[in-house]
């Protein structure tokens, strides 16, 4: 009787798997259309602005007389340089040393703090724009404490670079320090070695690889990031290494070029556009393979 | 990759320091756990901050407006109206278009890959839609507003209007820059995310249940709707979780394709805005009182995204935290 019933139905049981089966297919494709056609976009329109001129000269206002005449980028590549160098700077101590909080301790304090990296992380990094704003742009005046605002400037974008790295570093430095043995860290603690001296000498040499794609990952999503930046860095023309000068960055760049009026200028938003995703790829595939290839090395 | 089997934290397991273990590790090593305290005090401590700046900076408006900033229906910075519904429920209209593609095609590409493709295509897409989570959201705004914004104009919202007769939700003209436009860019963000996440909890069901279903006569699809999709609920809905929040807050790329008009929307066709693209696109010109108002604006985006996070990480557990795509 069942097997009658499981006969009778089973041609349709298999043409509605097949069907399912190859819609299943069809939404890989769907998914996997907009990277070809971005990456298409981005070669296409992109490619033909990297000339010399484009990484050395700065940008100059197109005229109605001459409006293709636009100048580089090297500002916003210095800029971004700088910019998100010293977000790293104070980022990368910060995030890995609380990410190794995180995996030593059990108390209150740690999981409140996981809970926080958490949410941060998931926050539109919007907000992170108007705080920097508020605190280094314009500067804190309430409740009797005054702290000066420096104006426009590169710190204030690697202010809110930074505090967007962190919470991302930690998370992913206590996953790769929770991946190291307990029984390393036991026998340390067997020698007689302090907590203090395991750690430098023991889990954070072990977890080097992890720790490494950590930071890098992080890094190279901070490279890509617009909305924390947009008011906070004034969007200088000239080159600056000084980071307490106003600035331009690449994402920026790209974001006024690309809602500019002038054609020129919208064209030329690819090619800004390319270099960073070629950037970005760069970082993200490098720390995936230099931490695979450190790991065999170990071996 | 970097994933690693994790293990219980120190403390934890450790037989030297069960017992009393505050006294004999802080005691006995001062300096370590003073670095340790101090970082992650430091990180506490700017997060407090933040909060307390986001919240301070919103109050001249509340104090303007009241309540009636999260209820009141007219948005205009010129007369220091700020009454934000059109612009919530812009948000809200720009998530769920985006969910609407997201989700199936999303739940299916993850399908796919774990259940159907063989292994060595398996590693190779999976990669392909993680270089596609990190491309940065600036970049997808630039293909939305130069590439997908005159082709939805000449092409799809025509087509979709002599489709349906101009009834609503697609009436007006088509004008490109559009609600639709931005859910669809929306989409395309969020879409390796849920692929990424709802494919680890998808290979996390047990292969044996799978052939287990085979064997007793099932077909793919039965074992796949009877025994892997209710294996992975939690890890779907969270990853489904996930990329709302995101989408909720997604700024620059949504700033460049809706138009902004903070009105409430009417049409699919119609321009619209979002909280985050409003504050991106007004912070620059703001008034101190206007600048309050963003902030009022930052708050109610903070709280939506945060509780939808928070509601998601409960759902993912913290061993399938993907770096880079979180």
């Amino acid at each position: 009787m069942v097997q009658r019933v499981a006969a009778r139905t089973l041609d349709r049981r298999i043409r509605i798997s097949k069907a399912m089966v190859a819609l299943c297919g069809v939404a890989l494709v769907l998914a996997l259309v907009p990277l070809f056609a971005i990456l298409y976009s981005l070669v296409q329109k992109g490619l033909r602005w990297w000339n010399l001129d484009f990484f050395t000269q700065t940008p100059q206002f197109p005229s109605l007389l001459d409006p293709n005449q636009i100048g580089g980028i090297s500002n916003a590549i210095i800029g971004s340089l700088v910019i998100d160098g010293v977000a790293a700077l104070f980022a990368i101590p910060i995030g890995v040393v609380a990410g190794l909080f995180l995996a030593e301790s059990a108390s209150k304090f740690a999981r409140a703090l996981r809970t926080t990296a958490e949410i941060m992380t998931g926050l539109p990094s919007i907000l992170l724009g108007i705080f920097a704003y508020q605190m280094i742009v314009i500067g804190f005046d309430e409740w009797g404490i005054k702290l000066p605002g420096i104006g426009f400037s590169a710190i204030a974008g690697s202010f809110a670079i930074g505090i967007l790295m962190i919470p991302i570093i930690m998370k992913a430095a206590e996953t790769a320090l929770r991946g190291v043995p307990v029984t390393i860290r036991e026998a340390g603690l067997a020698l007689g070695a302090r907590r203090g001296v395991i750690a430098r000498r023991v889990v954070i040499p072990t977890a080097l690889p992890g720790l490494v794609t950590a930071v890098l990952l992080a890094f190279s999503r901070a490279v890509g990031e617009t909305a924390p930046i947009l008011w906070v860095i004034g969007a200088s023309t000239v080159v600056s290494w000084n980071p307490r000068k106003e600035m331009a960055s690449m994402p920026l760049q790209i974001f006024q070029s690309a809602t500019s009026p002038y054609l020129s200028l919208r064209e030329e938003a690819w090619g800004i556009a390319l270099l960073l995703v070629v950037v970005v790829l760069v970082i993200n595939l490098g720390s995936r393979l230099f931490a695979a290839w450190l790991q065999r090395e170990r071996r | 990759m970097s994933e690693v089997p994790t293990s219980p934290p120190l403390a934890m397991s450790n037989p030297l320091l069960t017992g009393e273990p505050k006294r004999f590790s802080v005691k006995s090593d001062l300096a370590h756990w003073g670095v340790l305290y101090g970082a992650s005090g430091l990180f506490a401590l700017i997060c407090a901050v933040f909060l307390i700046s986001i919240v301070v900076s919103s109050i001249p408006a509340w104090r303007h407006s009241g309540l009636s900033i999260i209820y009141g229906r007219v948005w205009s910075q010129g007369s220091n109206s700020f009454g934000a519904l059109p612009i919530i429920a812009g948000t809200l209209a720009t998530t769920a278009i985006a969910l609407f593609f997201a989700i199936p095609i999303g739940i299916g590409a993850a399908l796919a890959i774990v259940h159907v493709l063989p292994d060595r295509l398996r590693i190779v897409l999976s990669s392909l839609v993680e270089l596609l989570a990190a491309v940065p959201s600036v970049v997808y705004g630039l293909w939305g507003l130069l590439v997908l914004a005159p082709w939805f104009e000449n092409t799809v919202e025509p087509g979709l209007a002599r489709i349906t007769g101009s009834k609503f939700p697609f009436q007006a003209p088509p004008e490109g820059v559009s609600l639709l436009l931005a859910g669809c860019v929306l989409f395309i963000m969020i879409l390796p995310m849920i692929v990424a996440l709802s494919r680890d909890a998808i290979s996390v069901v047990p292969h044996e249940q799978f052939e287990g279903a085979l064997s007793v006569g099932a077909t793919k699809w039965q074992v796949v709707r009877k025994v892997v999709l209710p294996g992975a609920r939690t890890g779907v809905v969270g990853a489904v979780t996930l990329a709302t929040a995101r989408a909720l807050g997604e700024t620059v790329a949504v700033a460049m394709v809706i138009g902004l008009n903070p009105l409430f929307p009417s049409s699919l066709f119609s321009t619209a805005s979002t909280l985050a693209s409003t504050i991106a696109l007004q912070f620059q010109d703001a008034t101190p009182l206007q600048v309050a108002a963003l902030g009022a604006l930052a708050l109610i985006l903070m709280a939506m995204t945060a509780i939808v996070n928070w509601f998601g990480r409960r759902l993912i557990s913290a061993s399938a935290f993907r770096a880079g795509v979180v």
